[in-house]
């Protein structure tokens, strides 16, 4: 399962470890932990750190760091005084583009960022600066978006394990957070810091117990509770947790091990690994929706009419349609869950010799099965406007991704049989999107106009490829 | 000392979207102009302002957060480059910001005296946060004031607003005395926000107007609700109404610095002067004017 992460750590995100350790005996051992994990990723055969920080927000989607080497000295807010810490990062900025263009094709809003002075928040600076000292293994840094629940945040991680698995990367997941957050209001002498209440204590401790018994998926699960339990409310909520699950399938079949877990004026900080290898134990309850894609409020930039008519048809299309299939399998079947499923006994391609040969293509969505652009008819049969661009732009999406599975890509496109219902109308938008996307990779193509498909889409394409 | 005086008190919002509209040769990015409503607002309050005299500028921001009491900057000068975590493609500043320390240390005092927690800040190597430079920019582009900075303590979120309502309300009064036990003549600024429920996608050109329009209608009732208590003077209806504006609205005023202007001006019964309302990325933005030197000398 967990073929590209060979590793999880969940870390805390305060300065102390770094600035001030032998302050507090608890502060000390948290540092040691660190040191430790350390060491336990050096030994390793990681050759990329992933950081999931609380103490990025973002706003706009998730940002991902692409600063090849980020420099500068960051300041805590509120523990100023305990120092200064400069940094100097590695910064995988290939993987991060990469793993931006996987956000976006699985609907999620996405950007790189590649600024100098760039303020990399306190968590991030705190893990790497420790975990990673001689900057020896490239890192990644994706935000904590404010606004993201859990559909957005596991898609975010399927996002990152389609780019490990497209570039064959080993990888140590890491989240930077907190356990309780409640730090204490007024300021304490190092020697009086312990957990701000009996309550998150017990909180704590029933996350690293869960923890160490591997049980990622439980504590995902609970995030939501955690977080009114023993978390202050807003921006920096309990996401990570939903975030590591799904970097690791879900699972509550790992193995934990907690390297230290103390109190931060008043937060709980720990230092805990999660190996991913699967034990055997534990059951699975995984009840949630297990999504693929996103299609969430996005689009409030384009709340006019003509945006909401089509989110409207789109939302009605589960009744507007052919029953939908499981893929085939069969010698050299090629199936992908990124895909949309099919409507009739057959899989999404099949591999012969060095070639591909892909099942017509649309545009559905896979996981929703909505219509970008929305349907060509409603249940009733009676037309629709639509948008072909959109359509199209969704039928090549859907091909790169099933070319994604079977190891190929976009650019290894051969030859397009395109069908459109109206040809007339469309043939026009539908060349503009081809010019800017698969005409720039230069396969042959026919277009030919049919009287109907199967279900209420404009357009479908025939491909075949260079396995 | 005595005789210090407070001539004006503001709500300045922050959002880097108006200095990058700006394009003041201090910020790396390039815009075509957009959001002018606020930004010819941001001009009517400097032209209301111009001819009066005054020593400092004492502000609270939304983004200095801190969760363990209340920090003042504490060194006379901060110089260095601000990007803003979340817009870095807008805000990337070059900042040259002067300290009024003795007032600093002085309001510092007053509250620590008074049973808040407070801490000056004296790490030369801090960043300082783009909302006081974004609004120490709108308000005063030549930077030829020094400033009292602010922290915003996270009490509504540790608690609740009632609770960050005790403590801004007691830190206004707190101000308020310092003020005028300085000796100095002062503007206060609240930067924040009113209602501020943001988008979640940006457009391909940031500056691009016809995106631009508040997040929902709920929203729109809220902030205008308020100013319209701004302007007729019924600042203890703002403060009374705060945390079902701070809850539905999302609102800014969370940082508590709305209450802490209110209560640093005596909770003022005058009208407040309403320079410009528009949306930044679907957030509600007022530039007011609370006229204090207008009303007292209507008064004299």
């Amino acid at each position: 399962m967990s073929d590209v992460i060979v590793g999880n750590l969940v870390v805390p995100v305060h300065p102390h470890t770094v600035l001030a350790p032998d302050m507090n005996e608890g502060w000390r051992r948290l540092r040691d932990a660190y040191d430790e994990a350390a060491t336990m990723i050096e030994q390793s055969d990681a050759d990329l750190l992933i950081i999931y920080s609380t103490t990025w927000p973002s706003i706009i989607g998730h940002q991902i760091q692409a600063d090849p080497n980020p420099e500068w000295v960051m300041v805590d807010d509120d523990f100023h005084d305990l120092g200064s810490i400069p940094y100097s990062f590695n910064i995988d900025a290939e993987f991060a583009h990469a793993w931006d263009a996987a956000n976006k094709k699985r609907g999620l809003q996405s950007r790189c960022v590649n600024y100098k002075g760039f303020p990399i928040d306190v968590g991030s600076v705190v893990a790497l600066t420790l975990l990673n000292p001689k900057n020896r293994i490239p890192a990644v840094i994706v935000s904590s978006n404010v606004y993201a629940n859990r559909a957005e945040t596991t898609v975010l991680a399927k996002a990152c394990l389609d780019v490990l698995r497209q570039q064959g990367r080993k990888a140590v997941a890491i989240t930077v957070m907190s356990l309780s957050n409640r730090m204490f209001t007024d300021f304490i002498a190092p020697e009086e810091d312990r957990i701000h209440s009996l309550k998150d204590d017990e909180w704590n401790r029933k996350i690293l117990e869960f923890l160490e018994q591997g049980r990622l998926e439980d504590v995902g699960q609970l995030s939501r509770t955690i977080h009114q339990q023993i978390r202050v409310q807003k921006v920096v909520t309990f996401k990570p947790m939903w975030w590591l699950s799904a970097m690791n399938g879900n699972r509550n079949d790992l193995s934990g091990r907690v390297l230290a877990y103390e109190a931060l004026h008043g937060a709980g900080g720990a230092v805990v690994y999660i190996d991913p290898t699967p034990t055997g134990m534990g059951d699975k309850e995984y009840d949630e929706d297990d999504v693929e894609t996103y299609a969430g409020d996005r689009n409030v930039l384009d709340a006019d009419s003509e945006t909401e008519e089509h989110e409207k048809d789109s939302k009605s299309l589960t009744t507007n349609g052919p029953a939908l299939w499981e893929p085939t399998q069969a010698e050299g079947s090629v199936n992908s869950d990124a895909a949309p499923k099919p409507v009739g006994a057959y899989p999404h391609a099949r591999k012969v010799g060095d070639l591909l040969y892909l099942s017509g293509v649309g545009p559905r969505q896979p996981g929703t099965n909505a219509i970008p652009g929305g349907p060509i008819r409603d249940e009733h049969g009676s037309p629709l406007n639509y948008d072909i661009k959109a359509q199209t732009k969704a039928v090549i999406d859907n091909i790169e991704r099933i070319l994604i599975e079977a190891g190929s890509s976009i650019d290894k496109v051969l030859d397009v049989t395109t069908f459109l219902v109206d040809m007339d109308r469309d043939f026009k938008g539908y060349n503009e999107v081809w010019a800017e996307t698969l005409g720039q990779v230069g396969p042959t193509r026919t277009t030919i106009a049919i009287d109907a498909l199967p279900t209420p889409i404009a357009i479908e394409m025939k491909v075949i490829a260079q396995a | 000392m005595g005789e210090g005086k407070i001539v004006a008190g503001c709500l300045a919002p922050h959002p880097p979207h108006l200095v990058y509209a700006e394009n003041p040769p201090q910020n790396e990015p390039v815009a075509e102009g957009g959001w002018e409503q606020l930004r010819w607002g941001y001009e009517r309050l400097r032209e209301s302002l111009k001819d009066i005299e005054y020593d400092s500028i004492v502000l609270l921001s939304p983004h200095w957060q801190t969760y363990v009491g209340t920090h003042f900057l504490g060194l006379e000068n901060f110089k260095s480059l601000s990007v803003d975590p979340i817009f870095p493609n807008l805000f990337r500043y070059h900042y040259d910001i002067n300290i009024d320390v003795e007032l600093s240390q002085a309001i510092c005092n007053a509250a620590a005296e008074a049973g808040l927690p407070t801490k000056m800040m004296t790490n030369p190597d801090f960043r300082v946060d783009y909302g006081t430079i974004t609004t120490g920019h709108m308000f005063n582009p030549e930077w030829d004031k020094p400033f009292v900075v602010i922290s915003s303590n996270r009490s509504t979120h540790y608690y609740s607003v009632e609770v960050m309502q005790e403590m801004m309300l007691e830190l206004g009064r707190i101000t308020r005395k310092a003020i005028l036990e300085s000796g100095k003549r002062v503007v206060v600024l609240a930067s924040n926000s009113l209602s501020h429920r943001h988008f979640t996608t940006e457009s391909d050109m940031p500056e691009d107007m016809s995106k631009e329009h508040i997040t929902s209608h709920a929203m729109h009732l809220w902030d205008m609700r308020m100013i319209d208590y701004m302007r007729s003077g019924q600042s203890q209806r703002i403060i009374d109404e705060m945390p079902e504006f701070t809850e539905q609205a999302i609102a800014e005023s969370d940082g508590g610095g709305l209450t802490w202007l209110l209560s640093t001006l005596g909770v003022p019964e005058y009208p407040a002067t309403l320079h410009g309302y528009g949306t930044i990325i679907g957030t509600g933005n007022a530039i007011v004017e609370w006229p204090v030197h207008k009303y007292e000398e209507a008064k004299a």
